[in-house]
């Protein structure tokens, strides 16, 4: 696992991939017919996309298009919204998780979540990456324990800047730092995808910079899909990009696809920012 | 004349100048050609109103106070009170009596001896009304020519006006501080006399507590005066019995209605919970005595314990607990509510289920909320009075176990403060003294719960 | 590249072994249990309530009704006559009681009841019938029926406890359709007495109303006006803040405490006004100003900005401001809190006991200045009677005190729900 730590930058990734067709291979997850309620409302009308763990899928749009909440139905976080409702399927690996027989807390086990603002919990630094460990009992010993804390950390790129306060509080950490923690915290228990929204919207650029070179090592080991206003960083990180509008999905391909060549006249709108 | 009379007198005064400065001031205004006046008349009003009012009730109050001296002395001082005993109840109930008849609320004495006096009262009530009236009078004319030669068209009256409400404001805030400073210092006086009878030291420290009312007079024996027991039974039916009681019971409360409870069923439940908290408490004491405390001696009977008390900690404690469960649980409502929805959405995106996050994530966060919310109930639960009152027990007893009889601070201060001790007997001042110790104590866990609360707000704010 | 994608995705991630689902199991289970001990303990406390609710009303009910004995009494053969001038009831009942009221009553329960029958008629009963009389005199003409209360021994045999001697007798007389318990309208509108068939809580009731008039006239304003000087005008400076935790603490100082004001301070002002509601009345409203302060505070606090920006851009001035425009708006807000806050006063006994509220007040008071008692305070005293009669009054007097209580809440709440804005 240690070569992904020297991995090509970005751009040259992009490269690497840019002639690979996008219905090669099984995609990780596969939304047909996603629609999205709040109450009456429809707020995601009729999407379907399909997720691959070797590419970095991007979502773009204006805000209030619907990115999040199509993001929170890929993990049932909307579960917690009362009103809000789904309907369609979305399939991890073939198995809806909408489905009865589906557990929720297995399936956000498998696909985790980082949020827009930082959200570490009120605890030390060491106790909020085991935390999913511990509740999911996937260490034995405290060693093992231990061992998770230091990898994820290290894959979140923390581990050198906070291995001597492990048992600082989280939330004395910088914002940036705070946001890796969370990623970390995400990739403890070894998800499949990892979904982001906004990861960076609340960082300075030189943490924004570290979190997108975090993204490009993590691409390959789980399925990632972030939610982004920045179309630099869409074209940085991702090698898919879908861009919505009004709750629909306008347009999906190559990320360099749709920024050079795009089909739809309102994505060629909002990225030349006419709009959003 | 009464006190009703003479405010009302005062009141019509200032209505009259009210309206004189009124009219005045909308002379102003015609003279002016109609034009605006510094301040509207209204104003002008409003400020000789307030000159008449405000220095007529200080007087009147200043002299409702010594005009009652001054009748008596003028009484006193009359022959006929030459035959009135020395001291002592007869004196008192005569005078009161003669007083009575002399302002027309009883017929006729009973006593024939204070008839004489009536005469005497009456011609003393008629002196001192006529006088009080004539310097009523005064002072409002007074007042109201001082204000009338104010007003002037460019006179801003408002600004006086605004001034004088906003005094009033002041002062109803300071009532608080005031407030504060009476129990202070009526705490402050009585248990240093107190200590001046009984050493500091033997109150604290002492063990036994077995005052006598009709013999300690200014002369106790300190022996007697020892509060740890009073203090260990507070300590135990208020904070060991009610808080086991309490605190889980009301925190799977909150939780339960804060996180697992339809709203629907929400706005049934919390209501009940606030009738629980707005039961008073001289019914959950009735209640305890009548209904707990049996049931808790005949159980323990039942299990073979000799001779259970009918007054047991234990019955106190636990009607207490239950009476304290709503406000642990609206305070632990409110403190898991404050805590921030991504942090509970940072847990469940983990896989954490519901329990996890709450036990894991949403207390530790709420703790300070909920430690102070527990504080004041503590706070709540020692200086409660009636439960303990009605179903503890006299008996100062340092004791553990739950079903012997014991006696609070509460209790106890109650006890000496009904009975027939002077107010200068060492244990009406003891009551006190035990009063500032409570005082204190809950001073103290409210000053420090109120601080973190503001602090847990700010937090997350 | 190629090597890191698969060997990721070949492993079999923790989140998909069978360890991880079996604890899956167990998490649920505890999570199930959580969620029970939580409602356990919601339904826990409902049950509390409703066992005490449930008992009081189950005692309380026999505290309505009193035990009376059925006695005609034929004024044709005892003839009685009203003073005509007659200015009030008393002198009614006494010219009665001369014209030996007392012996008529006791030779109808004779005739009526027998001679062991009538010793059990209350002592009292024969004023109970002068008074009926003095409100209508025709009913001192000719044959009557008057439901008597009886004494204390015959009303706790007819309830089947007290001396088993009196039993027989009690179910003689009930047989015959002499003895029932009936409604006891008069339990609204008597004293306190030392016989529990005589009882009633208008006088507890009356001194409830004076002492909560006293207390409202007292914190509502300067409850309010502390409340706007804190919100509207004050400067942030060491004063306020003393002012600030003056009325935090004083909110959650024992009430107890309060009394010990009372009785050092306001019974050392006014020695000779010791048990009038003025001074009860005094001390609740200190104990209750803070809590008006608190909601007071918060209710202006919700009143948005941009209503006094508008007052102030069109020239008002900052006192007009606040009474003009924000007091109103904040209103339903204080009275919400003052209702709270007088509900808690009115079931306040702890205070009252310490300034002397608790003298045995046979007659309602008539001013503020009067002895008197309250209500809680009447509760207590009955429940430290031994008489069973008094179990039931003491529970009846509670079920009134809630009744009240609950209406305030209730008001409390409606005007919550009634005049609550989002701005
Ligand atoms: N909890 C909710 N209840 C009702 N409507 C909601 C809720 N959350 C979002 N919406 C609505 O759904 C639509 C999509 O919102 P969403 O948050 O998904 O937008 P977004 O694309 O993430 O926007 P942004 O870029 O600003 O984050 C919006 O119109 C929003 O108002
Ligand atoms: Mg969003």
């Amino acid at each position: 696992m240690a070569d992904i730590a020297d991995s090509p930058l970005a751009n040259q990734a992009n490269k690497s991939l840019e002639h690979e067709n996008i219905e090669t291979g099984e995609p990780k997850m596969r939304a047909r017919d996603v629609d999205v309620y709040y109450g009456q409302k429809k707020a995601i009308d009729s999407v379907d996309i399909d997720v691959y763990t070797e590419f970095v899928t991007a979502f773009i749009g204006p805000s209030g298009c619907g990115k999040s909440t199509f993001l929170r139905a890929l993990n049932r976080m909307n579960d917690t919204i009362p009103s809000a409702r789904v309907t369609g399927t979305i399939e991890l690996d073939g198995e809806d998780i909408y489905a009865s027989g589906m557990d929720v807390v297995q399936l956000r086990a498998r696909v985790g979540m980082v949020f827009q603002k930082p959200n570490p919990f009120p605890k030390s630094i060491y106790d909020n990456i085991a935390y999913g460990p511990k509740i999911h009992g996937l260490a034995e010993t405290k060693p093992d324990l231990d061992n998770i804390v230091e990898k994820s950390l290290r894959r979140a790129g923390l581990w050198e800047e906070v291995k001597d306060r492990l048992a600082d509080s989280g939330t004395a950490l910088s914002g940036g730092q705070q946001q890796r923690l969370c990623i970390a915290r995400a990739i403890a228990v070894d998800p499949e995808v990892i979904l982001m929204d906004e990861p960076c919207s609340a960082l300075d650029p030189i943490a924004t910079a570290k979190i997108e070179e975090l993204i490009d090592e993590l691409r390959g080991r789980y399925g990632i899909v972030i939610v982004t206003h920045s179309m630099q960083q869409a074209a940085r990180v991702s090698q898919r990009t879908a861009f919505f509008h009004l709750g629909n999905l306008v347009e999906y391909g190559h990320t360099s696809d749709i920024f050079t060549n795009p089909v739809e006249k309102r994505t060629q709108d909002y990225i030349t920012g006419r709009y959003g | 004349m009464s006190a009703s009379t003479l405010i009302l007198l005062v009141l019509g005064l200032g209505l009259a100048g009210w309206l004189v400065a009124r009219s005045r001031a909308a002379m102003f205004r015609r003279a002016n050609g109609g034009k605006r006046i510094a301040s509207l008349p209204n104003y002008h009003a409003w400020y000789a109103a307030l000159w008449i009012v405000v220095p007529t009730l200080l007087f009147a109050l200043v002299w409702s106070q010594i005009a009652d001296n001054l009748v008596i002395q003028h009484v006193l001082a009359s022959p006929a009170a030459a035959d009135l005993p020395a001291f002592g109840m007869q004196r008192q109930t005569m005078l009161t009596e003669a007083r009575a008849v002399a302002t027309g609320a009883a017929p006729a004495v009973f006593n024939p001896a204070a008839a004489d006096l009536v005469e005497p009262f009456e011609e003393a009530l008629t002196r001192y009304n006529i006088i009080g009236m004539v310097v009523t009078l005064l002072i409002a004319l007074a007042g109201g020519a001082w204000a009338f030669l104010h007003l002037k068209p460019d006179f801003r009256a408002h600004t006086r006006v605004e001034r004088a409400v906003l005094s009033l404001l002041l002062i109803a805030s300071l009532v608080a501080i005031l407030t504060t400073l009476g129990i202070v210092a009526s705490l402050v006086f009585e248990t240093v006399r107190f200590f001046g009878m009984v050493n500091p030291i033997d109150f604290l420290t002492g063990v036994n507590w077995s005052p006598n009312p009709m013999t300690d007079g200014s002369n106790p024996d300190p022996e007697r005066y020892g509060a740890v027991p009073l203090f260990w039974g507070t300590f135990f039916i208020g904070v060991v019995i009610a808080m086991i009681v309490a605190i889980p019971m009301g925190m799977m409360s909150a939780i339960y209605l804060n996180q697992y409870a339809a709203p629907r069923v929400r706005t049934w439940l919390k209501p009940a919970l606030e009738i629980l908290a707005g039961v008073p408490t001289v019914v959950y004491g009735y209640f305890a005595a009548l209904t707990i405390a049996p049931a808790i001696r005949d159980i323990a009977l039942a299990l073979g314990v000799q001779n259970p008390s009918s007054e047991s900690a234990l019955a106190a404690g636990l009607v207490m607990g239950v009476m304290i469960i709503p406000f642990v649980s609206s305070m632990a409502d409110d403190s898991i509510a404050a805590v921030p929805q991504a942090m509970k959405d940072g847990s469940l995106a983990m896989g954490a289920t519901q329990n996890e996050t709450i036990k894991r994530v949403l207390v530790p966060a709420a703790l300070p909320g909920i430690v102070a919310g527990i504080m004041l109930a503590i706070s709540r639960a020692i200086g409660e009075t009636m439960i303990v009152v009605m179903a503890a027990s006299a008996t100062a007893r340092l004791s553990a176990n739950p079903l012997e009889a014991m006696t609070t601070v509460t209790y106890q201060i109650v006890a000496n403060l009904t009975g027939e001790a002077s107010m200068d007997s060492a244990s009406t001042l003891a009551a006190f003294a035990l009063g500032f110790v409570l005082f204190l104590v809950t001073l103290v866990l409210n000053i420090i719960a109120l601080r973190i609360v503001k602090r847990f707000r700010e937090a997350y704010e | 590249m190629s090597n890191v994608a698969t060997s990721g995705s070949e492993k079999v991630r923790p989140t998909r072994t069978a360890a991880f689902e079996a604890r899956l199991k167990k998490r649920y289970a505890a999570e199930r249990r959580f969620k029970a001990v939580g409602l356990g303990a919601i339904v826990f406390s409902i049950a509390v309530l409703v066992f005490l609710l449930v008992t009081m009303a189950l005692n309380g009910l026999g505290g309505f009704q009193r035990t009376e004995l059925r006695v005609p009494v034929d004024f044709a053969n005892a003839p009685v006559t009203i003073p005509a001038n007659a200015e009030d009831e008393r002198a009614v009942v006494q010219s009665l009681e001369r014209q030996g009221m007392r012996d008529i009553i006791i030779f109808s329960a004779e005739q009526a009841l027998g001679e062991e029958g009538a010793t059990h008629v209350n002592s009292e009963a024969w004023r109970l019938v002068a008074q009926e009389i003095a409100a209508d005199p025709s009913l001192a003409r000719g044959q009557q029926e008057f439901w008597l209360p009886t004494d204390e021994d015959l009303a706790s045999a007819y309830a089947g406890d007290g001396s088993a001697d009196l039993q027989p007798l009690a179910r003689r007389l009930a047989e015959e359709g002499h003895l029932s318990d009936n409604f006891d309208s008069g339990f609204l509108s008597r004293s306190d007495a030392t016989d529990p068939q005589l009882v009633g809580i208008w006088g507890a009731l009356k001194g409830s109303i004076l002492t909560m008039i006293v207390t409202l006239l007292l914190a509502f304003p300067i409850g309010v006006l502390a409340a706007l000087y804190l919100e509207e005008y004050a400067p942030k400076n060491r004063w306020t803040d003393l002012i600030e935790v003056s009325i935090n603490n004083l909110a959650a100082v024992p009430s107890i405490i309060f009394g010990l004001l009372g009785l050092a301070v306001f019974l050392w002002i006014f020695p000779s006004y010791r048990s009038a509601p003025l001074i009860g009345g005094m001390t609740l409203a200190l104990m209750t100003m803070p809590v008006i302060v608190i909601a007071g505070r918060n209710a202006i606090k919700a009143v948005p900005p941009s209503i006094r920006d508008g007052a102030l851009a069109i020239g008002a001035s900052p006192v007009q401001v606040v009474f003009h425009h924000v007091l109103p708006l904040a209103l339903p807000g204080i009275l919400t809190g003052t209702i709270i806050g007088m509900a808690r006063a009115l079931g306040e006994t702890a205070p009252l006991l310490l300034i002397g509220m608790r003298a045995f007040v046979s007659s309602p008071p008539d001013g503020f200045t009067d002895n008197a008692t309250v209500l809680p305070m009447q509760i207590f005293l009955w429940s430290d009677e031994i008489d069973r009669g008094f179990v039931e009054r003491t529970s009846a007097a509670i079920i009134v005190l809630l009744i009240f209580l609950l209406l305030m809440n209730g008001l409390a709440i409606y005007l919550r729900n009634r005049f609550e804005k989002k701005w």
